[in-house]
């Protein structure tokens, strides 16, 4: 129906927890009414889908959310054409289940299968893929947009390049994404063929990457950031490709097991993070060398852990992602690392990756050349937000910036100065929607 | 496999057609939306289904059902089985004031859908198998002052279900009750919907499919209600009369 009903909702990190109002549709019939409704009550609105964004940019406290996740269809699927459309709130979990057995894949993926397409396109998610395929904005051809007079546009990068640009990684501020219709890629098998390379140092990751891109589809890195010295930057490369034989059928998932409720915080500390850094690293080692993995254990291994988030305990964390330009990115990464490890404040799971040069139609979108790095923190008040604005220093000289759908906090500075089609961007915002980031990064 | 389910753009309905449409059913989809029957049946294409068809009917309305049900085989190709999902919950309040409103659940709720479970009993009689799966609700299970005109009507479809199962004991088909607690549906909204008591319509439709093949005429859905019932029912009035629940 088109109500708005007080909700339990919360983003990933946990770190801001505040009362909100939410609205349930199940046809996107319903929509026109709800935005209507949204207006006469004063509530800004937002679409939000599974909340796995880490910050603020899913939240908005004061207006209203519209919980797109029952419209969650499939309109068309065309596997000869290769195109498929779905409604904004259907999970990638959902769609790869249709589209794997019948021979194909999503063209990018992030780290989980519980986003919903509008959520991904809302902001423009890369994958383990960038440097070949950049983000899956290349890859949407239509997008159904709801705007806050009730009225329905269809865009595409013809017929409407700013707004669809501006809707492309525009963080749900446009109005609300009601379908896509997405390009996917033919892949033979469920099975990936990859190979787990261990390294030293930050050196060898960056000639490990560079040897790599070209090969493989999928690099990425796990490092371990409590790492020192000589060891400073030292991890786990990944890289793989699909596997060209194999079964076609995914299986029924990755989850093995669900954090039942939120771990006291005294298990997150600088020597159990570090002691699990240590293990983590070792067990990669060895388990060095090539092999074929199930296709779910491949993109999503955090995937086995239902709930992950609630092992960060109940004040929540925050994830810090920066990318910096390949000119400066040996140093720049190098200073990130020393600064991290020298504060004690670590994390699980940090990922280090190199993007590609390949563009985004995105206004805002997060990818450009150069390196990433990704971490989250246990949210120890004050001292995780000096060292988090420590970094924000390193990232800043470096001319690199941050990732909205990781940020819970970042400084309007800091948003202004990563991101300069911001003004641009600005324009196409719809008046009736907003945001708990938007709020906070578009004040002067 | 080929089912029939009548209210098929509720919340329960949807997500159980999804399950058949995993298993490559054929799916006949009723109700009065002829748009959103559309959206559904192409999602269940796409899901699996070997069809997805759609019929454009008011099955509240008790009239003409046997000819109607008989057109709705016909378009399938035959029936193994029927899921009866549509009901409204109505408004208990303005329902003892207007007894128009109250003739409204009652006829909805218990007249119609009495009338579609009698034609399929008498469809999957004749055949010798098929399943009767109907949507009921804890709510027929004691009457409370929040909603027993409800509760009344999905009562009476209880007694008529197992009474249909009662009629098929020892031979082929099967009639099965499904009572869901609350479930976090369109029709529920507007309720204070949070606690653990409060199940999703993907938990409900599990137990739907998995008791339309097997399993007894009652099932509670998720499965503690009926210990929370059986509690419930055998309260002394001097209790439950003192109770705001």
């Amino acid at each position: 129906m088109t109500r708005f009903e007080p909700a339990d909702v919360r983003s990933w990190g946990n770190v801001l927890q505040a009362e909100h109002h939410a609205a349930f549709p199940a046809w996107r019939d319903q929509l026109p009414r709800i935005v209507l409704s949204g207006r006469q009550e004063g509530r800004a609105l937002l679409a939000t889908g599974l909340r796995r964004s880490y910050g603020d940019n899913g939240l908005n406290p004061e207006g209203g959310l519209i919980d797109m996740a029952g419209l969650d269809r499939i309109i068309s699927f065309d596997p000869q054409r290769r195109l498929v459309r779905v409604e904004a709130g259907l999970s990638f979990d959902a769609l790869l289940g249709v589209i794997v057995r019948q021979g194909s894949f999503l063209p990018v993926t992030p780290g989980t299968r519980f986003v919903t397409m509008g959520g991904a396109v809302a902001n423009d998610v890369h994958g383990k893929n960038h440097h070949i395929n950049g983000t899956i904005g290349r890859w949407v051809r239509r997008i159904g947009l709801m705007r806050s007079n009730g009225e329905e546009l269809e865009l595409t990068l013809e017929s409407d390049p700013q707004l669809f640009s501006a809707t492309i990684g525009g963080l749900g501020l446009t109005g609300a994404i009601t379908w896509v219709e997405l390009e996917v890629l033919p892949n033979e098998s469920a099975v990936m063929d990859a190979e787990n390379i261990p390294f030293d140092n930050l050196d060898m990751f960056f000639s490990l990457a560079a040897e790599s891109d070209n090969a493989f589809d999928y690099t990425v890195s796990w490092i371990d950031c409590l790492a020192k010295g000589a060891s400073l930057g030292r991890g786990i490369f990944t890289r793989g490709n699909h596997a060209k034989t194999g079964s076609r059928l995914p299986g029924r998932g990755n989850t093995k097991f669900t954090m039942p409720l939120s771990l006291p915080r005294l298990c997150m500390n600088r020597y159990s993070i570090s002691a699990f850094n240590s293990l983590y690293f070792r067990n990669g080692k060895r388990k060095a060398g090539r092999q074929n993995i199930p296709i779910y254990q491949f993109f999503y291994p955090l995937d086995s852990i239902g709930r992950w988030n609630r092992m960060y305990g109940s004040k929540g964390m925050y994830q810090f992602q920066s990318v910096v330009p390949p000119a400066v990115e040996k140093d720049a990464t190098k200073e990130m690392l020393k600064t991290i490890s020298a504060s004690g404040q670590g994390s699980f799971l940090a990922v280090l990756k190199t993007f590609g040069a390949v563009a985004s139609p995105g206004m805002l979108s997060f990818p450009r050349p150069g390196t990433t790095l990704a971490l989250d923190f246990p949210n120890h008040g004050e001292t995780t937000l000096r060292l988090m604005a420590r970094l924000d220093d390193i990232v800043l000289e470096a001319g690199g910036r941050l990732y909205p759908a990781k940020d819970g906090r970042m400084s309007a500075r800091m948003f202004k100065a990563g991101y300069p089609a911001w003004q641009d961007f600005a324009k196409y915002v719809d008046s009736g929607f907003s945001s708990h980031f938007w709020k906070r990064v578009s004040q002067e | 496999m080929r089912v029939i389910i009548l209210g098929a753009t509720s919340a329960i309905a949807s997500a159980a057609a999804r399950l058949y449409a995993a298993e490559g059913a054929s799916l006949l989809l009723v109700g009065r939306d002829e748009n959103r029957l559309a959206q559904a049946a192409a999602d269940l294409k796409a899901r699996g289904a070997e069809a997805a068809e759609v019929a454009i009917s008011d099955l509240g309305d008790p009239v003409d059902v046997e000819q109607r049900l008989d057109a709705f085989v016909r378009q399938l190709g035959g029936v193994d089985h029927v899921l009866l999902a549509y009901g409204i919950l109505g408004n208990q309040g303005e329902a003892e004031r207007d007894l128009a409103d109250a003739e409204t659940i009652l006829r909805v709720n218990f007249n119609s859908a009495a009338a579609w479970c009698l034609a399929t009993a008498n469809i999957i009689e004749k055949q010798g198998r098929g399943t009767l799966a109907v949507i009921g609700s804890v709510a027929g299970d004691r009457g409370r002052r929040a909603n027993f005109i409800y509760g009344a009507s999905k009562a009476g479809l209880e007694a008529l279900v197992v009474g249909i199962a009662h009629r098929f004991a020892d031979k082929g088909p099967r009639a099965v009750l499904i009572k869901p607690g609350p479930t976090m549906t369109p029709m529920t909204e507007g309720m204070n919907r949070k606690g653990a008591l409060w199940a999703k319509p993907e938990q409900v439709a599990a137990i739907v499919h998995a008791r339309a093949y097997r399993g007894g005429p009652v099932a509670y859905a998720p499965g503690f209600w009926r210990y929370i019932m059986l509690i419930i029912r055998n309260l002394p009035s001097a209790i439950f009369n003192r109770m705001e629940i």
